[in-house]
């Protein structure tokens, strides 16, 4: 068991200053820090067990291939996955959304079809369906926000026809925090046999993720948010997928056979993870797991809820500010603005007191957009925040507005 | 790094009440520029007379202060001057952010000086040298885009 209050001695960026003062760090929607226990599975994998994995026969090739397959084992039974086969690592959650919109889109998406997404989607489930809309001449469908920043259920219902060959939305928004009811929309879709893509990049790191409970057939994770390192992500895929889908990338390790005229693939897996993968990264996300798994995601959420909480109480007392979206089912995002305050002024004046946080459209225009705002600044909680956190922000938030003589 | 050098009064001022914001009558050059990583975005419009003279100039955009404050200050310091000037004081003005250099141009005043160095505070934030110099960026550009 980790104690959930001395968790910031757990990571070792918490012990430097930055511009003289103690790091609060609310970017983690980001990218979120890392434990001790992580960077040194790393470093003791490069040190003892490295070389490259799955090619050669020698001792370390097998240590190595062990220890990676280890995590795929790992993830499988973090996710309620059935089958390990299941599991594909990626360089992120971008590269696992484009997997699926290359490798689904080319087979099953043709002329007129619909593509069902929200206005709430990071870029990264946009962008890779817009390559297949212009390929195939299909059409994108944006479930539209509410005033709130959620998304109904009903705006999903009312926008599936029955062109719509595939589902794809975020678990948490980015920037409004809103938990989409995403239980209720794969259920929605079963029933009318449309296939299901979350992009779980902000839903991993806060929720607890189960797929038998969840029935998706994509769910795309995005490793280094989960305190593991830059550079990983996750395809949950669902089996009935694996063999019918064609490979996404053609490469080294992914074939069976290579003749002149015929080239066969492997299976799953294998068949979607072309060339040499991030083998030190996959290894050590084994730690970043047990390291979650010690605390309890139950534990993890409860504990961010409160700190999330607190934070929009009293920011919410600051006249000045104006907080992004209202809704009920809400995860560990608080974007803001302040009104005669750039967020990138925002940011750097909260960085002199050492106060980390984003500023921008943080990826996601089309929200920005309907919103009628270029930019917002988003403090985002990781495990390792607590309400001093906060009260640092809000301080940091007066002297901005000192600054700029508000 | 002080804080205060990159919010100088001279910043914050034109920040908040930027100098000729719209579209000048009768521009005769433009060009715009946005910054994808944050949103920015600015659009010059200037009219360019036939003895090369900078008759009128002005921008539309959205952006911190440092961008807002930059675009107006260019405004303000090339409004009225020759072409080439112009291009002498922007290359200058893009060297003295990127090199640290001091400012060497003898047609401008002390006081267009003082405002001009006031944006080098960004130096000393790699991040935010962008805003400094994006409408001076697109400035050039208009000039080599004729409406």
């Amino acid at each position: 068991m980790i104690k959930i209050d001395k968790i910031k001695s757990e990571f070792p960026i918490f012990k430097q200053k930055i511009n003289g003062k103690p790091l609060v760090y609310l970017d983690s929607a980001n990218s979120s820090q890392k434990p001790k226990v992580v960077i040194d599975k790393i470093s003791k994998f490069y040190e003892t067990e490295f070389s490259n994995i799955g090619r050669s026969v020698h001792t370390l090739a097998v240590k190595a291939t062990n220890r990676f397959e280890e995590t795929r084992d790992k993830v499988k039974q973090y996710l309620n996955a059935k089958h390990r086969e299941e599991i594909i690592f990626t360089k992120g959650a971008t590269e696992a959304i484009n997997l699926v919109a290359s490798s689904y889109g080319k087979k099953f998406i043709n002329e007129g079809d619909e593509i069902l997404i929200t206005e709430l989607e990071h870029h990264s489930n946009y962008v890779p369906w817009h390559f297949i809309r212009e390929e195939k001449k299909a059409v994108i469908k944006f479930a539209s926000v509410n005033q709130d920043g959620e998304i109904e259920i009903d705006e999903i219902k009312k926008n599936i026809t029955s062109k719509t060959k595939i589902i794809a939305v975020t678990h948490i928004s980015n920037v409004t925090g809103s938990i989409l009811p995403i239980k209720k929309i794969i259920d929605l879709a079963n029933e009318k046999k449309i296939p299901v893509l979350i992009d779980g990049t902000q839903g991993a790191p806060h929720l607890k993720i189960d797929m038998q409970e969840l029935g998706c057939d994509f769910y795309a994770i995005s490793c280094h948010k989960m305190y593991g390192p830059n550079g990983l992500g996750i395809l949950y895929a669902k089996k009935k997928w694996l063999d019918i889908l064609p490979p996404y990338q053609g490469g080294g390790g992914m074939i069976n056979e290579v003749k002149k005229d015929k080239i066969t693939f492997a299976n799953s897996p294998a068949k979607f993870e072309a060339g040499t993968l991030q083998t030190a990264e996959v290894v050590g996300f084994f730690e970043s797991l047990n390291f979650i798994e010690k605390i309890g995601m139950d534990k993890i959420t409860e504990h961010e809820n409160k700190i999330l909480e607190y934070g929009l109480d009293k920011l919410k007392k600051n006249n000045s500010l104006n907080i992004i979206g209202n809704s009920k089912e809400r995860g560990s995002v608080l974007c803001f603005t302040i009104k005669g305050i750039h967020p990138h002024d925002i940011a750097t004046i909260l960085d002199d007191e050492g106060v980390a946080i984003r500023a921008g459209h943080h990826c996601c225009q089309i929200l920005h957009d309907k919103l009628g705002l270029s930019a917002t600044a988003r403090a985002s909680i990781g495990v390792y925040n607590n309400t001093e956190d906060i009260d640092i922000l809000c301080n940091a938030i007066e002297k901005c507005k000192k600054v700029f003589k508000i | 790094m002080e804080l205060k050098e990159l919010y100088q009064e001279i910043i914050l001022d034109h920040g908040k009440n930027p100098k000729n914001k719209g579209k000048c009558l009768g521009f005769n050059h433009e060009a715009e520029a946005h910054n994808p990583l944050c949103g920015d975005k600015v659009h010059i419009y200037l009219n360019l007379d036939k003895e090369n003279i900078v008759k009128d100039i002005s921008f539309e955009g959205e952006g911190c202060a440092i961008s807002l404050a930059s675009a107006s200050i260019l405004t303000e310091t090339l409004k009225n001057k020759d072409l080439n000037l112009t291009k002498n004081i922007s290359e200058n003005f893009l060297e003295m952010i990127k090199n640290k250099k001091k400012l060497l141009i003898n047609s401008l005043d002390e006081d267009q000086i003082t405002t001009l160095s006031s944006l080098s505070g960004v130096q000393e934030f790699p991040m935010r040298v962008k805003c400094a110099t994006m409408a001076w960026h697109t400035y050039l550009s208009a000039l080599n885009n004729k409406k």
